[in-house]
């Protein structure tokens, strides 16, 4: 018979693992030899790994980089990589059509994004937000040109408009409708009589302008950046109130969002850009030039922002109830509770659906090639129609395609250090 | 230990008469009359399913009641957003489930309702916060999140996070069920400190010797109806209703 009584007399002290559990080794024999199978496998896979890049370093690093065209790479060796066409066209990938003369604009325009990105990415940095608001205004005007003034009096004109619709509610009425459209009534009138004599004046005071560049002369990486950036900018915004909208108790509401989504997520991308690029003109007023970027940014738009809407409400779905209950026992209104409890969580639920849709959307820009904008993928046909570079693919694609990565690759890095950042469980 | 009963005074909290209240074709709710005066300790119970926490939540409109009236403070609960935003300011609630809000830390739970709501400076809402975590015995765990604080700690927070908006009434809905038996003497003795006080409280729970030590009425709810209610002594000592009987020996009696 076993006693059932037992009473501990002597403690055991904490000690360290086994060897084969910590450490190099220990990641070794877990992860990679951890069965005859897995070994086998291992090695394998080392070996496969070895004969690709046996092939592919000496291609790349051999390249040339300083011929005339295929034909003569061909004649030097030709079983080495030709980056000459990237010497050669390096300028049209990355701006296009743009006049080489005013490569500083589309340059200066991409330091400033570098720069105007920093405060909304890194809330350390929030004090330098009102570069990020400016902005969108610097970079029309450096990448079109025109005059200074008349986009510079545009914020002036949204300024004045938005003071002006903050002090009422402050002051004067408590009613947010009210208040908007006043202020919105007041912001009408100043573009519609004061804004155009406003810019006559100033241009004839202090003429600051640059030269005008024409839509279609943007291409390249300048195009992927311009459509991509504003698409993603643009989208989020409209995707969170879109998402909003569908959970809404307003049947009416509802309905529009839930048509929207639905009606846009069913169709391709494709179909919607040349909507943009020739149908929208049979519908328009003859004579009226409405920009084809700024018709494709948005499409583009809108479609992201209808898969943003589905993202984001997944969030909202993830939230259990008790947070709606919990900030409407504590009086906060509706929006108040959005802004402060809800989004702020769904959002963060949401960071790798939402960043899986800005990386699909900067991508997606690639499509414009079809409606002959000519971004760096339709540039590659252009270059290849090039009698110099008939014949060459991989040397341009593998530079398209790097230069995309890098662009992906950093949105996925950050999105992973925000979710770090974002815990709190923990 | 001795009751205080001083803190009750004529002035009626809550008014709820012949309410009702559907959830779909259920009737959870049936003809509710009740009247709570300001200082008043009321624990309500009764078997799960009975409407008690309903009728909790119907107080501060988490729940729309389709007949009858609640007046909270003199104010009538209606469709108007505006006075049920005043209700919710001046009606605190704790949750079984705590329902924290995670993406804050302890103190930012605690100051967000007094700065938005009663637009109160950061600093003054940060003094009140504090002096709450300090009644509910956690001011050292301000600046951590919930989701590193234990139940107990976090239904605390919750408590404090309510006194916040210094409420004239404190609604409680099972706020022990959720936790671990060790914590819930924690909870309950902050609840008790704050019956001292002489806080108006309606609390939803099934800790029997809770109403007794503070209860000045209990209330006995079952299908949707208040069946018996009583003081505390009277209530578990002379159970009048079969219903009562039944269910008291089912809870008292293991």
């Amino acid at each position: 018979m076993t006693k059932i009584a037992f009473v501990r007399e002597k403690e055991i002290p904490p000690s360290a693992p086994p060897i084969t559990e910590v450490g190099i080794i220990g990641w070794l024999s877990q992860n990679l030899f951890s069965s005859w199978l897995n070994s086998i496998l291992t090695v394998l896979s080392v070996y496969f790994i070895v004969i690709m890049l046996w092939d592919f370093i000496p291609w790349a690093y051999g390249g040339h980089w300083n011929t005339k065209s295929l034909r003569e790479c061909l004649d030097l060796d030709p079983d080495v990589a030709c980056f000459s066409v990237l010497a050669a066209r390096w300028k049209q990938l990355l701006f296009g059509l743009y006049p080489s003369e005013e490569y500083w604009r589309p340059t200066l325009t991409f330091i400033f994004l570098l720069l105007a990105a920093v405060p909304i990415l890194f809330p350390k940095f929030f004090r330098f937000f009102w570069f990020s608001i400016i902005y969108p205004g610097l970079a029309v005007w450096l990448l079109w040109g025109g005059s200074f003034w008349s986009i510079s009096i545009v914020y002036i004109g949204l300024t004045v408009g938005t003071l002006l619709f903050l002090s009422l509610i402050r002051r004067y009425l408590k009613n947010y409708i009210i208040a908007a459209i006043l202020a919105f009534f007041f912001t009408a009138v100043f573009f519609l009589f004061i804004y155009n004599p406003l810019v006559v004046l100033l241009n004839g005071i202090l003429p600051i302008s640059l030269p005008f560049v024409e839509s279609l002369k943007m291409g390249g990486f300048t195009l992927s950046l311009i459509v991509g950036v504003t698409g993603i900018v643009a989208s989020f915004p409209i995707g969170i109130l879109l998402a909003l909208g569908r959970q809404s108790n307003l049947p009416v509401i509802k309905m529009i969002c839930v048509g929207f989504i639905e009606f846009i997520r069913g169709v391709p991308l494709i179909t919607l850009l040349f909507v943009a690029s020739v149908l929208l003109n049979y519908f328009l007023p003859p004579g009226t030039n409405f920009d084809i970027v700024l018709r494709v940014v948005i499409m583009v738009t809108l479609f992201s922002a209808a898969y943003m809407a589905e993202v984001i409400r997944g969030g909202l779905a993830g939230l259990p109830l008790g947070q709606h209950e919990a900030s409407a026992s504590l009086g906060l209104t509706y929006w108040q509770s959005q802004r402060l409890i809800i989004m702020p969580q769904a959002l963060k639920i949401s960071i790798p659906g939402i960043v899986n849709t800005f990386i699909g959307l900067f991508k997606d820009t690639t499509l414009v090639s079809i409606i002959s904008l000519r971004d760096p993928v339709g540039l590659a046909s252009t270059i290849r129609a090039d009698q110099k570079w008939n014949g060459i693919y991989w040397e341009l694609y593998v530079a398209i395609g790097l230069m995309f990565f890098i662009f992906c690759w950093g949105m996925s890095q950050y999105s992973q250090y925000l979710e770090r950042k974002l815990k709190t469980d923990k | 230990m001795e009751k205080t009963k001083i803190n009750i005074t004529d002035e009626i909290a809550i008014h709820i008469s012949d309410m009702n209240k559907w959830f779909g074709n259920f009737h959870v709710l049936r003809d509710i009359n009740l009247e709570v005066r300001s200082g008043e300790r009321i624990v309500v119970c009764g078997p799960s399913g009975s409407g008690k926490s309903t009728l909790i939540r119907c107080i501060n409109r988490l729940e729309e009641h389709q007949k009858g009236s609640i007046i909270v403070d003199g104010t009538e609960l209606t469709t108007d957003l505006k006075n049920i935003d005043k209700i919710r300011s001046e009606v605190g609630m704790v949750f079984q489930h705590f329902n924290l809000f995670p993406h804050l830390t302890t103190l930012e739970n605690c100051t967000l309702a007094p700065m938005w709501v009663r637009e109160t400076p950061e600093k003054e809402a940060t003094e009140i916060a504090m002096e709450m975590l300090e009644k509910v015995k956690i001011p050292e765990q301000a600046h951590k999140y919930p989701g590193q604080l234990s139940g107990g700690q976090q239904q605390r927070v919750a408590i404090a996070r309510s006194l916040c908006m210094k409420p004239r009434i404190m609604l409680f809905d099972e706020v022990t069920s959720a936790l671990d038996p060790e914590m819930i003497k924690e909870v309950l003795d902050t609840m008790i400190q704050l019956a001292e006080e002489g806080m108006t409280m309606i609390c939803v729970t099934h800790e029997m010797g809770f109403a007794r030590q503070v209860a000045d009425r209990v209330i006995f709810m079952d299908d949707g109806q208040i069946v018996e209610q009583n003081e505390p002594e009277e209530f578990f000592k002379n159970p009048k209703s079969d219903r009562t009987k039944l269910f008291l020996s089912q809870i008292l009696g293991h």
